[in-house]
């Protein structure tokens, strides 16, 4: 354990905050400050500030269509100022990484990727725009994301142009002279916003909207917690490299326009998944008891196992431990009865709809 | 006599032959919220340092061991529906299980209260 560890221009401020300091995808960052159940009540209650500068930022100024042909997104169709989420593919059609995708102006692509994939990302990206387009690595800005029911209301007092946006949608803004790129958008299933801010400016700015007495600083932990909720995927977990978007359940994020065309990396495969049904897919899983299931617990039906879980833990607002995993895709559906064998116990429970609680984005 | 520790953060005392277990305030700070306690079933003989029970927080699931070898008399089923009590009394209402020790010698080599503070500081 000699690898040096990254840290945040809020690195100080978690520290000062009290922060339990974790290593994570290469840098230090706050797992917690007073306690993840707290943290994530907090945040569906008011508002979590979270720190999420150790994410890859980008531009891609140029032509996109080499860029396109390596994502599920339609670019034709992402308007100016508007975001949306899409996922980045290898040759055989496995994800390598998901990415939100903006057009906050109109010099380009603004991307935001995944802290342990960003290096091999944007080498993979680099090599395939050459000479087309050019990849702009924003080293020099942090992110923070404000999230909760009362992101919004926090928003309009410090940037009111800010909070009129609605969900996915992306732009530049200017607050006290910075210059911030906002979207409204997150990772908790609640309303909010990811800011984009210069590194030497992050720190001031994040305690500025931490004088807001709504806000609370989040760590990793109730992130973690949230996005489970929210039913969102952690890549490396719930997806990698040998996962297609169709056994992820992310088939949505594959524009119709794209599937027509099937011009991605691997279109035979994720086209064959679609047509056919992949052999697996993954779920959202409710425990009918109080154990949680973690990465890794087999998921059993008559003592057959049947898959695994690839996300488990206790969900602080559903008041149960719930899970993400793959089953075989003829036990997919709802109400499928399954068994978690935690600790050599069956446990068992449920496959169920996703997000495990409602999504609250503001649509206008 | 005195409550004693294992350097796991688990704490033990014994009046005659039995002992009620648990986990220290430390590691329940450490921990955080705890949502699931597994305890093992009453009748079970277990050897000092043996896999006692689990405790799930939100983060993580944390193994608990037996600090002394002995018989398991009595679990605290009351965790199963109120694991929180583990955050709000570590060292009281929040114990595990009752054991028969089978080997009261064991407690020779445990840290006391001094000790234990010394141990987490």
């Amino acid at each position: 354990m000699t690898e040096t560890l990254n840290r945040t221009p809020l690195y100080d401020l978690h520290v000062e905050l009290g922060a339990k300091m974790v290593p994570f995808a290469g840098y230090e960052m706050p797992v917690q400050y007073d306690g993840v159940m707290g943290e994530h009540n907090h945040t569906r209650e008011a508002a979590g500030l979270f720190d999420v500068s150790h994410m890859g930022q980008a531009r891609l100024i140029g032509d996109e269509s080499a860029l396109e042909k390596l994502i599920t997104a339609d670019l034709a169709a992402l308007q100016s100022g508007e975001q949306k989420y899409t996922l980045l593919l290898n040759s055989e059609g496995g994800i390598k990484d998901d990415l939100m995708v903006s057009r906050p102006d109109d010099e380009g692509l603004f991307l935001v990727v995944n802290a342990a994939c960003k290096r091999s990302d944007f080498d993979y990206i680099i090599e395939a725009t050459k000479g087309v387009a050019e990849l702009v690595e924003l080293d020099g800005r942090a992110l923070l994301a404000l999230q909760g029911p009362q992101a919004g209301a926090v928003m309009a007092e410090l940037c009111p142009d800010a909070a009129k946006m609605v969900f996915m949608q992306a732009g530049w803004f200017e607050v006290d002279g910075l210059r911030l790129m906002i979207s409204r958008s997150g990772y908790t299933g609640e309303d909010g916003f990811e800011i984009s801010v210069a590194n030497e400016h992050a720190s001031d700015f994040a305690r500025k909207l931490l004088s807001d007495a709504r806000v609370k600083p989040i760590g990793l932990g109730a992130r973690d917690s949230l996005r489970l909720e929210a039913g969102l995927c952690l890549y490396g977990h719930d997806m990698d490299e040998a996962t297609s978007p169709i056994e992820a359940a992310l088939t949505w994020a594959v524009a119709k326009s794209r599937r027509e065309r099937a011009d991605f990396p691997g279109a035979a495969r994720i086209l064959k998944d679609i047509a056919d049904k992949p052999a697996k897919k993954r779920v959202g899983i409710a425990l009918k008891d109080r154990a949680p299931a973690r990465e890794g617990t087999e998921i059993a039906v008559n003592g057959e196992v049947v898959g695994v879980v690839t996300s488990g833990g206790f969900g602080p607002t559903v008041g149960a431990p719930i899970a993400m995993g793959y089953v075989r895709t003829d036990l997919a559906t709802p109400g499928t009865q399954v068994d978690l064998m935690v600790r050599g116990k069956a446990r068992p429970a449920e496959v169920v709809k996703t997000p495990f609680a409602p999504h609250r984005f503001y649509r206008g | 006599m005195s409550t004693r520790f294992t350097k796991d953060h688990e704490w033990i005392r014994v009046e005659g032959e039995e002992g009620v277990m648990g986990i220290t305030a430390y590691a329940a700070e450490q921990l955080g919220d705890v949502v699931f306690v597994e305890l093992p079933e009453v009748g079970k003989t277990v050897a000092q340092g043996d896999e006692l029970a689990v405790v799930e927080s939100v983060k993580a699931a944390s193994e608990v061991y037996a600090p002394v070898s002995g018989e398991i008399i009595e679990v605290n089923s009351a965790l199963e529906d109120a694991p929180a009590t583990v955050n709000e009394a570590p060292q009281g209402e929040g114990w595990f299980v009752k054991i028969k020790l089978s080997d009261k010698a064991q407690l020779d080599a445990m840290m006391d209260d001094a000790a234990y503070a010394e141990h987490t500081k």
